[in-house]
């Protein structure tokens, strides 16, 4: 289960950060954070409840890097 | 400018201004040190608040080593230093001014790839804002094309997008592919005609009965494609996140010894310790470490040679593809449709003697005249296209199985068809097997007409597309085709490739291209070619497989890694360039913006270069890495 949300992050390290940190979220199997096109891709394990998930990523991303946007 | 930067365009003039007050004032009044502080803490909060609290909040969350530290550690440092020594070494104004600029050059790159972003989202601007519905009333209503079910009628007006896929029902009109394709000739469209979504109307109105949702029409999967492909990274991406995650802490560590290690040595050697000098060099080389130039340049590089090749028509599924696409040293085609059009053209007339070509032609265009086959359809093109139709009533008709046929008309008996039918009515043809293609003989109340030889013919770009590859430095090109031997040696020599595969069943390509695999040397990569219908299982095993003519076809676009919206071969060759400029540019960052840190890291470790000289290494490197990945934009000439 793959799915795809809009963000908003001004810098490529940032979005690196991003990414580190939805890795480490549990129930997320691999995230993807493409600064150029404004984008997260998340895997969700299988019959994961994602909206529960994206909850934690918000979290885990705001952490490391306060002034990022993810629209779930 | 969006708000955000506007801001901090505001906070850099600002503290500008109080800067060069602050400059003025000193210049014409002493002012004790502590007063000193205060008002240069004025500049520096105005420019740099957000950096402390950013670097604050990064050591709060465990995320000590980022930028934001190292310029905060670097400032707060400089301007302590200037406290303790009144003045005297580094001192407020190198503090605020390192600040100062490091937003400048912060502001710049988000500015400057802000820019870079939009003009490559433009290139690719292709999504349909909405469809056009005829309602009850017969009015035309603009309404989302996600919101357009199957078979529904949408109007297309002059110089609008096609929104969703279809069929025309009403309506005749030039279409521009070339958002999708990268060609510029417009293609003429009648009722019946298929449409794919993505392409512009130039004139007429037509209405379109869509065939797909908005979400399964081309334009969609394209842009789905194009948008995930910053997603899988290449190996210089990973290769640098890597780079960052232990450059950074190694460097403060360094920082740390160079402020701490030279100072003991020489108390140890009882002379003057001078600490102050050696804790501004040690800040200097935090200010120049900053990873930014690289962090930045590099997916920036890699999103402008992946937006050139969308323009162009050739879509790539991901940055490690492109990476890959340069270090291509073998290259796999298929014949059919790929190198060759993959229709049937009459390619030789050659009459018996007493008959002129044009006899030959008239006749078998009389005996195929009301045969649908391919090989007909092609005899009976040739036939209009030299003006030979003949218009002779058939008074009956026979088709012979596996032979061919025999047709009457008012004054002749006409038989065409293979040379077992010539056999069975008493000729011994000339032998075609020697000829790449299909051989139709035909005879004529008894004497025997002469053959035509339909093939298979090039298309008209693939013999520049292997030379062009063959200039670029690929080892080795090698066509695969299931054809007959005689057709794929008379294709190979005409396109001047020395290495050919013929007679293979779709699995027989699978296992010669783990040959061609196993004959890679050291880093080399193998792609394949091939029309993407038929060519799947060969496409996913070649470490690049390469679909064409892949417009509209949903199974190419799935399984291929970079996908030809045409059937040109010579985007191939310009694809390979796009990916070699693409990767030396961004080699060049990496060389050029490691290099001068290093170099201002060792100047600054020796006290050579100062605060000043630093602020260079780290925005003007960034500055020029990303200017110089802007230039992945640009599609190289003569391709």
């Amino acid at each position: 289960m793959k799915k795809t949300y809009g963000i908003e992050v001004d810098c490529a390290a940032c979005a690196q950060k991003m990414e580190e940190a939805a890795k480490k979220v549990a129930g997320v199997v691999d995230a993807t954070v493409s600064f150029m096109s404004q984008k997260m891709k998340v895997e969700f394990a299988d019959d994961a409840d994602h909206s529960a998930i994206m909850q934690d990523v918000v979290k885990a991303c705001k952490a490391v890097e306060e002034d990022c946007e993810i629209y779930v | 400018m969006n708000k955000k930067q506007k801001k901090v365009f505001n906070r850099i003039i600002i503290s500008i201004i109080l800067l060069i007050a602050l400059q003025i004032l000193l210049h014409f009044v002493e002012v004790p040190v502590l007063l000193q502080f205060a008002l240069y803490m004025i500049p520096y909060i105005v420019i740099g608040g957000d950096i402390l609290k950013k670097a604050f909040h990064g050591i709060t969350h465990g995320q000590v080593f980022d930028e934001c530290f190292l310029m905060a550690v670097a400032t707060v440092g400089a301007i302590i230093l200037g406290l303790v020594t009144e003045g005297e070494e580094g001192g407020f104004l190198e503090g605020v001014a390192v600040m100062l600029f490091y937003q400048i050059g912060e502001l710049f790159q988000s500015v400057a790839v802000g820019k870079s972003r939009k003009n490559i989202t433009d290139l690719m601007d292709i999504r349909p804002d909405y469809a056009n519905i005829e309602n009850e009333s017969g009015e035309l209503e603009k309404v989302d094309p996600e919101d357009v079910s199957i078979g529904t009628i949408i109007v297309v007006k002059a110089g609008e997008k096609i929104p969703i896929d279809g069929i025309i029902r009403e309506g005749t009109a030039s279409l521009d592919t070339s958002a999708l394709t990268g060609e510029s000739m417009p293609v003429e469209k009648n009722p019946g005609d298929e449409v794919i979504s993505g392409c512009v109307n130039i004139t007429g109105l037509l209405k379109i009965e869509t065939t797909r949702e908005f979400g399964e029409s081309t334009v969609s999967k394209i842009l789905d494609m194009v948008e995930n492909s910053s997603m899988k990274k290449s190996k210089s991406e990973n290769f640098i996140s890597k780079f960052a995650r232990f450059y950074t802490p190694i460097v403060c560590c360094l920082a740390l010894a160079l402020a701490l290690l030279p100072p003991i040595v020489l108390l140890i050697m009882s002379k003057e310790p001078m600490w102050g000098t050696w804790v501004i060099r040690a800040l200097t080389f935090l200010v120049i470490s900053c990873p930014c130039a690289l962090v930045i340049s590099i997916p920036l590089s890699f999103f402008g040679g992946i937006g050139a090749a969308s323009s162009n028509g050739i879509l790539v599924k991901g940055s490690n593809y492109l990476e890959a696409l340069s270090e291509t040293g073998i290259i796999a085609f298929d014949k059919t449709g790929t190198l060759t059009k993959g229709t049937f053209e009459v390619t030789k007339v050659s009459p018996a003697e007493g008959f002129t070509a044009d006899d030959l032609v008239i006749y078998a265009s009389i005996a195929e005249r009301y045969s649908d086959h391919p090989i007909a359809l092609s005899i009976k093109k040739f036939a209009e296209e030299g003006g030979l139709n003949s218009i002779e009533e058939i008074t009956s008709d026979e088709n012979i199985p596996g032979k061919g046929v025999r047709v009457k008309t008012v004054s002749n008996e006409i038989y065409a068809g293979n040379s077992a039918l010539m056999e069975s009515i008493g000729f011994t043809p000339i032998s075609g097997v020697d000829f790449p293609g299909t051989v139709i003989h035909v005879a004529c109340d008894g004497k025997y007409v002469g053959m035509i030889l339909i093939s298979d013919s090039l298309k008209p770009t693939s013999k520049k597309a292997i030379e062009a590859l063959k200039a670029s430095g690929i080892r080795r090109l090698v066509m695969l085709t299931g054809d007959r031997k005689e057709s794929a040696e008379s294709i190979a020599d005409e396109l001047g490739l020395s290495e050919y595969r013929a007679g293979l069943l779709p699995g027989d390509k699978v296992d010669e291209v783990e040959k061609l695999i196993a004959d890679k040397k050291g880093k080399e990569k193998l792609a394949f070619v091939g029309d993407g219908i038929n060519d799947a299982p060969v496409l996913s095993r070649a470490d690049i497989g390469i679909a064409m003519g892949a417009l509209g076809s949903d199974a190419a676009i799935e399984s291929a890694d970079i996908v030809l919206m045409d059937d040109d071969p010579a985007r191939i060759a310009l694809a390979m360039k796009i990916s070699k400029k693409c990767l030396r540019i961004v080699r060049e960052n990496i060389i050029f913006a490691i290099g001068i840190k290093v170099l201002c890291l060792l100047l600054g470790a020796l006290g050579i270069a100062n605060m000043w000289m630093a602020i260079f290494a780290d925005v003007g490197v960034m500055v020029i890495a990303v200017l110089n990945a802007i230039r992945c934009l640009k599609i190289p000439k003569n391709a």
